[in-house]
């Protein structure tokens, strides 16, 4: 019974201790000789984009004592609730990595500070309009887009130059209707000439449609969204549509893919090529079989040319943090042109800087950088870039409808009404 | 005809059984197996389950990006302390509402069971304003109190179950040869309720082990995060993965589950009602 009562009175005293021992909480932020400390929240996830990071972090450090950043990792698959987790509850990070598109509702909800009065001229005038209206809501810039990524076409060089299809470049792309004539060329025995990794097929298609006059998304002179499908919008997704059921040029099997999934069949010979994002360069680069050859073509292009949507990723700081002037500050530095070409090759994306964007080492045929930087003029920000209720429509509308269109399940009459009078509804309760 | 027929049935039994082994492991042995693949043959059209170069360099890439062996400690301490306080508080309620029932006890029971259906996401930021007010954001010991309240309602259902597994007449029998409230309690409920006390206990390890969200939002500083949230640094934008490294990291995340259950759980199923009988 003694025993029994020892017993708890031990573990109650170990309990206490574990708990005292171990308790944290957020801690002053200016130490008493006046030297700040700054939260750096990076969604850097690749090694040599870790460690560009860590590196402008030590430098920066060692070049202002008075001014500490200290590099926090985040992580891609779940920024959104953890910042909205942190805004709530004042415990953001002083500067945030994040994705422009993923900025609106912050940026509304009052939780990220304005930066033109803090924005220094050179930054500013060295990031294109474009690029800028990004992160632009309401009149007020709530982040810097510093990288961004083109999607691609990357080919099995070996089965392109043996059809003898016409090469693409950024200066003469494919056309939609050559593209799609030129993967049924590609396609036979056991082989498909592209693969089309639709896990997420919204973006895709919307970003690619801007190539072909589509826009979907309609800004009245009010600031209202409707929804309207066109003949442009139609191109992508009907392209998409006849190579996997009329042409069975792309793979079905591909469109639950994500994109590195697609990666075995394209080494392997049995896609010809896969569209993805820049930035999968790096995972071709390193998984790739001795001798495989490759190559980086720019997207089909239409009446839009090679214009393509993006979300470039930003850097934003918290509306609480009591170190705006600093932390813009540290931005700055971070995004000085040679830093952002650091930024840039760690990510294997292209940075958004003019200056940074002319950096020879970005310029060169290796690994397909040329192609990338010869398409970066005619980024245009993702046609649903600022829309409120955007997630909403794509999950509960875009997303079913576009994969039940891929698969054929339904045709491009019941796609075009779902995706405007169902999205039009979803929008309507955003802008009463 | 009877014995063929029953070593027909135990055939396919056995067999059913090993299909439904290998079913569960595939995921994990294909697991191990990536962990130990260099880059190239992680990209390959025709994969091979034994590695043709099998390389510890993804190992070694996981631990030097990121701080696993302290994210490791992190959760081990967040994942033990949830298991011993879930347990601690959850025994002597399941025995008050296992041996005393009343409709406050099955009101409680109805509670615990609606309470598993709440998602995270609609707890979450109330938790988090709590736990700021009373600064245990960014602190292990706030996530280990979540853990606990996020376990107890299914620990206290467990519970309960194997209080009513100890049959009511063995107390009564020990009250009848002399022993008080508390010697009955400690010397014949005790022993046969240890089996379902680790499991319990297991269950509230496990949880706590595997939780990836609250840990995500309530921990800020690199050097509290647990393993969960470190295995996600090893995954980009949409969905792109640093394969390698994150397979060997993940393997070696789920080491020490396996090791537990592998050590205790023949103690759960050869321990229960052990010895309830005299024979």
């Amino acid at each position: 019974m003694r025993a029994l009562a020892r017993a708890a009175a031990s573990a109650a005293t170990a309990l206490a201790l574990l708990l005292t021992g171990c308790s944290g909480g957020g801690g002053e932020r200016t130490d008493a000789d006046g030297t700040i400390h700054l939260r750096f929240q990076s969604l850097a996830w690749q090694t040599e984009s870790v460690t560009a990071n860590k590196e402008l972090v030590a430098e920066w450090n060692a070049a202002h004592p008075g001014v500490q950043v200290e590099y926090v990792q985040g992580s891609w698959d779940s920024v959104h609730d953890q910042l909205l987790t942190s805004f709530e509850g004042d415990e953001a990070p002083d500067i945030i990595h994040d994705a422009s598109d993923d900025l609106a509702d912050f940026a509304y909800g009052g939780y990220l500070a304005d930066l033109r009065t803090l924005l220094p001229g050179r930054l500013t005038e060295d990031i294109p309009q474009a690029s800028w209206s990004t992160t632009t809501f309401d009149g007020g810039v709530y982040g810097v887009p510093f990288l961004q990524e083109p999607k691609v076409l990357i080919a099995n060089t070996k089965i392109l130059k043996a059809s003898g299809v016409r090469i693409p470049t950024a200066d003469r792309p494919w056309s939609w209707e050559e593209f799609r004539r030129i993967t049924e060329e590609l396609t036979g025995k056991g082989r498909y000439g592209v693969a089309w990794p639709l896990k997420e097929p919204v973006s895709v298609t919307l970003n690619l449609g801007l190539s072909a006059g589509g826009q979907l998304f309609h800004r009245g002179e009010d600031g209202a969204v409707d929804l309207r499908f066109g003949e442009g919008d139609a191109v992508v997704p009907r392209t998409i549509h006849d190579q996997v059921t009329v042409d069975h040029s792309a793979a079905r099997t591909a469109l639950g893919m994500g994109g590195s999934d697609t990666l075995p069949g394209l080494f392997g010979g049995k896609y010809a090529m896969v569209p993805l994002g820049f930035a999968y360069r790096q995972q071709v680069v390193e998984q790739a079989p001795e001798g495989f050859e490759w190559s980086v073509l720019p997207a089909p292009a239409g009446s839009g040319g090679t214009a393509q949507g993006v979300s470039p990723q930003t850097l934003s700081v918290a509306e609480d943090s009591p170190h705006k002037k600093e932390a813009v500050e540290f931005i700055d530095f971070l995004l000085d042109p040679p830093n952002m070409v650091r930024l840039a090759k760690g990510d294997w994306m292209l940075p958004t800087g003019t200056k940074a964007l002319a950096d020879p080492a970005l310029h060169t045929e290796d690994q397909g950088w040329a192609t990338g930087t010869a398409l970066a003029q005619r980024l245009r920000p993702a046609p649903a870039q600022s829309v409120r209720g955007y997630p909403e429509w794509k999950d509960k509308v875009a997303t079913p409808a576009l994969q039940e269109y891929y698969s054929g399940a339904i045709g491009l009459d019941e796609l075009t009404d779902r995706l405007v009078d169902d999205g039009n509804r979803v929008l309507a309760r955003y802008q009463r | 005809m009877s014995t063929r027929t029953g070593r027909a049935t135990r055939t396919g039994q056995y067999l059913a059984l090993t299909g439904y082994l290998v079913f569960l492991a595939f995921p994990f042995l294909w697991l191990i197996s990536t962990a130990f693949k260099p880059a190239r043959e992680l990209g390959s059209l025709h994969p091979t389950w034994i590695p043709d170069h099998p390389t510890l360099d993804n190992f070694r890439q996981a631990f030097d990006e990121q701080p696993l062996l302290q994210a490791a400690a992190n959760s081990a301490l967040a994942a033990v302390s949830a298991g011993v306080i879930c347990v601690a508080i959850a025994t002597p309620m399941a025995y008050v509402m296992a041996r005393h029932r009343s409709k406050l006890s099955a009101a409680a029971t109805g509670w615990v069971v609606i309470s598993q259906a709440f998602p995270f996401v609609l707890l979450i930021i109330p938790l988090f304003l709590v736990l700021k007010n009373l600064q245990l954001i960014n602190s292990l010991a706030g996530l280990i109190m979540v853990y606990v309240v996020w376990s107890l309602p299914f620990a206290l259902w467990m519970l309960v179950g194997y209080v009513r597994a100890v049959p009511a007449e063995l107390e009564e029998a020990a009250s009848v040869d002399g022993a008080g409230r508390l010697r009955t309690l400690v010397s014949v409920t005790a022993p046969l309720l240890a089996p379902g006390i680790v499991a319990t206990a297991l269950f509230a390890f496990i949880t706590a082990w595997n939780e990836f969200f609250f840990a995500l939002v309530l921990l800020k500083t690199p050097e509290k995060q647990t393993l969960p949230v470190v295995l996600t640094h090893f995954i980009g934008a949409e969905g792109a993965a640093d394969l390698g490294p994150l397979a060997a990291a993940a393997f070696l995340a789920t080491l020490p589950s396996l090791l537990l259950f592998a050590f205790i759980q023949r103690r759960i199923t050869g321990g229960m009602l052990a010895g309830a009988v005299k024979s």
